[in-house]
């Protein structure tokens, strides 16, 4: 008793509920300052959806600040679609292909994971502007860009879960008369549903939160994103509009991250047991 | 029974890796090239604008030179290096002091009770960076709450921490990575093998000893690979510096430097230079933490 005690109440224990809070707390009152009715950013004001609706600096009446809600979904939502199939070809592939052009592919995946992103952006801003001049610059070269450091995340959720499965329920079905293509669609691809649908959402989330490869690929006013709105309005702006752009993007996440977490969980009831890829992927 | 690894088998899988690893080809290893042909490329002499050099046997290297002696330079660039370690280091320390006791609590803590405590921790990943950050700048206001809160203590409450103030930079660049700090340190310490502990206690080490000799050394491997994590973006990061200052000169980090560099006055071969140098200073740490993952790959494959 005196143990468990200690461990709940101990300075340990006081520690990790302060940081709790603090890791918290400044986001709930930056969402609390987003619904003032006001023109404050530093304190509370009375309740009203002025920023989110009414005023004409609002989310929904100004241009640019819709115009970057919108292009952050259709980033986001578009990098999903391309990202996703790509990566999971790639982590099937990998996983099987034997030879040494395959571990160099391997390796090549990789090393996306471990360059700061302002390498990867520079190095695309560079490639844009000198070389793949034909590409339309803006959301276009935004789109390949999130793309490009997305499929290495896919790969190494759907990997895991490869690892997991194994090889003997294709090598039944091949037993079974199955081509090498029927036993990849009709026996792994289900089996890899979880690990697809863990996948788009982590790609939907890292593309919906990206700064700064959007912010290198980015030719202004019409490509912004929500992120970079923040960052070229948020701290000089006058009101906490950009509060309530940033508490909408934030809602939509959650949304999103909740309904995984509620379909990877019935999944897992229905027998697949290791569904539980979402939150320690990243 | 047909095997999976035939020759036909291998057309196929070959055939499903390819559009993936052609994708990295074109626009992660081509444009990572493209800084090296950048930086050791030419200028046009009169239109002023960047030729990249393909070939490296024509590379010249002057232009990197010049910017390697402005690093070398303690009162030009620098000063910028040698900020980026030490506010790098600092935040590293703050997300050691916070981010160890936390992973700790939770990986001791029993199991019934983690899941709550570890979505509160990764909570923090699923808002935006910079959502946290414009947090910050509204605490931060002149007449904000942070203000507010020294006055009520009454300590000095007219401080301006928004303007190029270096402990605000410190503060946001920890409040920004502890989470990516947090868990992987919790991964490791949570595979830590409870018999190495109670075989110390039964040895009779107080709780104190038993931490320093059996659980901080059996840590390390998690510590170094959480603070590789944290400290490779730290390096390059140059918006929780300009958003919480202003951009102010004071606190230039190298990332500023490149951004300036390219998106600014438009000197891509400078900035390229500079990507470069900050490339060959973190290669190690890449190398580390790639080795980490590939290694973390293969154990769960085996």
């Amino acid at each position: 008793m005196s143990r468990r005690l200690r461990s709940r109440f101990g300075p340990l224990a006081v520690i990790t509920w302060l940081y709790i809070l603090w890791s918290l707390v400044p986001v709930l009152i930056a969402i609390r300052i987003s619904f003032n009715s006001g023109r404050s950013r530093s304190a509370f004001q009375s309740l009203s959806l002025r920023w989110y609706y009414d005023d004409p600096t609002s989310v929904w009446k100004n241009d640019e600040l819709r115009h970057a809600m919108l292009n952050s979904l259709r980033l986001a939502g578009l990098c999903m679609l391309l990202a996703v199939p790509l990566g999971v070809m790639l982590a099937i592939g990998l996983q099987r292909w034997r030879g040494r052009t395959s571990r160099a592919a391997n390796t090549l995946m990789l090393v996306p994971l471990v360059t700061p992103e302002i390498v990867i952006g520079v190095a695309l801003f560079l490639v844009f502007t000198q070389v793949y001049t034909g590409v339309p610059r803006g959301f276009t070269t935004m789109l390949l860009g999130h793309v490009t450091f997305s499929v290495s995340y896919v790969v190494v959720i759907v990997r895991a879960r490869l690892i997991s499965i194994g090889f003997q329920f294709e090598e039944a079905a091949r037993d079974l008369g199955a081509t090498r293509l029927q036993a990849l669609r009709m026996v792994l691809l289900p089996q890899l549903g979880p690990a697809i649908f863990a996948a788009l959402m982590v790609t939907f989330a890292t593309s919906i939160d990206d700064f700064v490869i959007s912010s290198f690929l980015s030719t202004g006013v019409g490509t912004e994103t929500v992120p970079i709105k923040i960052y070229s309005t948020g701290r000089a702006s006058s009101t906490p509009n950009v509060n309530a752009l940033a508490t909408v993007m934030l809602t939509v996440t959650m949304l999103a991250i909740a309904s995984t977490a509620v379909v990877l969980r019935r999944w897992r009831r229905h027998g697949n047991d290791d569904a539980h890829i979402v939150g320690v992927s990243i | 029974m047909v095997p999976l690894h035939g020759r036909l088998s291998t057309r196929l899988w070959a055939g499903l890796a390819t559009p993936g690893t052609v994708w990295l080809v074109a626009l992660f290893v081509v444009p990572v090239y493209a800084i090296l042909a950048v930086a050791f490329g030419n200028i046009d002499p009169i239109l002023r604008t960047t030729a990249p050099e393909w070939n490296p046997l024509l590379w010249d290297f002057g232009p990197f030179r010049m910017i390697l002696d402005r690093i070398l330079d303690p009162d030009d660039l620098g000063a910028v290096f040698i900020r980026t370690g030490l506010f790098a280091l600092a935040a590293l320390a703050g997300c050691c002091l916070i981010g160890y006791p936390v992973a700790y609590f939770v990986a001791r803590t029993a199991h019934r009770s983690r899941g709550l405590l570890l979505a509160l921790l990764v909570l923090p990943f699923w808002i935006s960076y910079l959502m946290r950050m414009l947090a910050w700048v509204n605490l931060l206001q002149t007449d904000g709450y942070i203000n507010r809160l020294l006055g009520w203590l009454q300590l000095p409450s007219n401080r301006n921490w928004l303007d190029g103030d270096w402990p605000t930079v410190v503060i946001g660049l920890v409040y920004g990575y502890v989470p990516f700090f947090i868990l992987p340190l919790y991964a490791a310490l949570e595979r830590l093998d409870v018999r190495w502990l109670e075989a110390a206690r039964d040895l009779g080490a107080t709780p104190v000893w038993t931490f320093l000799r059996v659980t901080l050394p059996l840590s390390i491997p998690g510590l170094l690979a959480a603070s590789v994590i944290v400290v490779l973006p730290m390096c390059g990061d140059y918006f929780t510096n300009s958003y919480l200052t202003g951009g102010s000169p004071r606190t230039e980090m190298v990332g500023n430097q490149i951004e300036q560099f390219l998106r600014g006055s438009s000197q891509p071969q400078s900035g390229a230079s500079l990507v470069i140098i900050l490339m060959l200073l973190l290669v190690v740490l890449m190398a580390y933490y790639l080795v980490t993952i590939a290694r973390s790959q293969r154990e769960a494959s085996a």
